[in-house]
């Protein structure tokens, strides 16, 4: 298997649907960025160091234990189709995908783990687990992390912690995020209040989907924003223990109240997704990833009986861009993306 | 629910305040709570900062004339000729010396992004000799001091009193 089969399958983060947890958050990632003492920044890294530090890390990372099957991918030299379907499916960042000079990212088949050499930091390294699993996701990168170190100097000062090329990573370098569906606040009007409580906490909210930070698909990735003066455990132990916690609460009592009250209206909702995707000939990304999200809603609720939450959680990976390209074997233009995407959800979804 | 004070828009703030055992309860958009000085932490773009911080520069170097203003921006880092100027464009810093090398004009970013915290409180890499460790634990020691100092709480004060002394 190569990086660019991955477009047949969904992300393993992408999967686990087993409790009420899982329902709201998708998955958990933690990232850590890391600079190598006595190299430039990026910024002013010449193209000779940086193709040697990039050489540098490969070897460090090659050398250590990462799991059964790791693959490299240069990225510099890699096509625009192949960087979009890893950006598309958060292997690496856009930032990564659209940069410049030598550049690569190291990753683990499962895709839980990847290392981005080059980024905006030398090392980007990051543990990606399905559901709430901040913990575990911190015992593994903090592990690899230990593994590196043992090899290499990374520039740290005793007041100011890990030095960092934005001084927004500075101390440990740290990003804590979580990815959450939360179609119920949306729909009930609330996600207002649920963006003003996260910003209180210093927390940035994004959209999952989608290049903007404009959430699309009721998709949504809170993450840290504070890395210095804190430890990793603390900022960790109020993501699981306060924050998340709090936001599933209100997204379980919104699905309440919506089934209590207003449960015509939210069949209707589900139903008219359901019929549009299994009827559609042309859907464009962003219509998919709304009524998608809509369905998934309904799955998880019981309110749709025949359809896998598995076939859902599918569908929103391999109808993105450079999924689909990639998976057609040639690149295709807006229309003919939008008839493929049609076609693959239309069969996925009259299957059942 | 409508806002209170435009009666427009939803309010999406709503604020509960017990004065002498008395219950009132104040409901406002985001806009007209703004207006009204209750503080919704936003988030502030880097960019905003950044102006901000080059622009109180220029304000402390305009007095001494034209050549100081000069001087300061184009103040380089000796190890990777990274400038303010530069940085202000996009906000990335060329090494581990511009740490130091531009420190006073860093710090008050560094806090305003960070949450008001200068100090790293977290994992050390194992390699930091064991002096640096003794410096960090100290650093970390004497903020927990005057914590406990602030509220109050002797006690445990003196325990870290005794903790300090005996890394010093």
């Amino acid at each position: 298997m190569r990086p660019a089969d991955l477009c047949n399958y969904p992300s393993s983060w992408f999967g686990r649907d087993a409790d009420l947890v899982s329902e709201v958050v998708i998955s958990s990632r933690i990232r850590l960025a890391r600079n190598i003492a006595g190299y430039e920044f990026l910024p002013c890294l010449l193209p000779e160091r940086q193709q040697q530090l990039q050489d540098r890390l490969k070897e460090v990372l090659m050398s250590i234990d990462l799991g059964k099957k790791i693959w490299f991918v240069d990225i510099d030299h890699a096509s625009d189709v192949e960087r979009s379907l890893l950006a598309e499916r958060h292997l690496i960042s856009r930032r990564h995908a659209t940069g410049k000079g030598p550049r690569s990212v190291v990753l683990a088949e499962d895709e839980s783990f990847t290392a981005m050499i080059n980024e905006e930091d030398h090392l980007r390294i990051q543990f990606y687990a399905a559901g709430l699993q901040l913990h575990s996701c911190w015992d593994r990168i903090n592990k690899i992390d230990d593994s590196i170190e043992a090899k290499v100097d990374y520039a740290f000062d005793s007041r100011f912690g890990y030095l960092t090329a934005c001084p927004t990573n500075l101390g440990t370098g740290i990003r804590v995020s979580v990815m959450l569906h939360l179609p119920a606040l949306k729909m009930t009007g609330q996600i207002e209040k649920f963006m003003n409580a996260a910003r209180d906490c210093n927390l940035a909210v994004r959209g999952l989907f989608g290049e903007g930070t404009d959430a699309v698909g009721d998709f949504f990735q809170l993450s840290n924003q504070v890395t210095l003066g804190v430890s990793e455990e603390q900022i960790i132990e109020h993501f699981s223990a306060v924050v998340v916690p709090k936001i599933i609460a209100y997204e379980v009592d919104a699905r309440k109240a919506l089934l209590d009250k207003k449960p015509q209206a939210l069949d209707d909702k589900i139903q008219r997704a359901l019929g549009v995707l299994k009827s559609a000939c042309l859907i464009s990304s962003q219509e998919a990833l709304f009524l998608l999200s809509n369905v998934r809603l309904g799955v998880n609720l019981g309110r749709v009986q025949d359809i896998k939450i598995t076939t859902v959680n599918e569908l929103f990976m391999l109808t993105q861009p450079a999924h689909l390209q990639l998976r057609a074997g040639k690149i295709l233009d807006a229309d003919q993306r939008d008839t493929l995407r049609a076609e693959i959800i239309r069969t996925k979804l009259n299957q059942n | 629910m409508l806002c209170q004070a435009c009666k427009e828009r939803t309010a999406t703030i709503h604020l509960t305040e017990v004065n002498n055992g008395q219950r009132a309860e104040t409901h406002l958009c985001q806009q007209c709570a703004q207006q009204q000085g209750l503080s919704i932490k936003s988030q502030i773009p880097l960019n905003e900062l950044l102006n901000t911080l080059l622009s109180s520069q220029a304000e402390k170097t305009s007095g001494e004339g034209e050549t100081a203003l000069a001087a300061g921006s184009e103040h380089a880092c000796p190890v990777c000729g990274m400038t303010l100027q530069r940085f202000a464009k996009d906000p990335l810093l060329g090494c581990e010396h511009d740490y130091t090398e531009f420190q006073p004009e860093l710090m008050p970013l560094i806090e305003r992004s960070q949450n008001g915290k200068n100090h790293h409180c977290g994992k050390v890499p194992s390699r930091t000799s064991k002096q640096d460790r003794n410096q960090i634990e100290l650093a970390k020691l004497r903020r927990q001091l005057e914590q406990a100092i602030k509220d109050e709480d002797y006690e445990h004060a003196a325990k870290l009193r005794d903790q300090i002394q005996a890394l010093e």
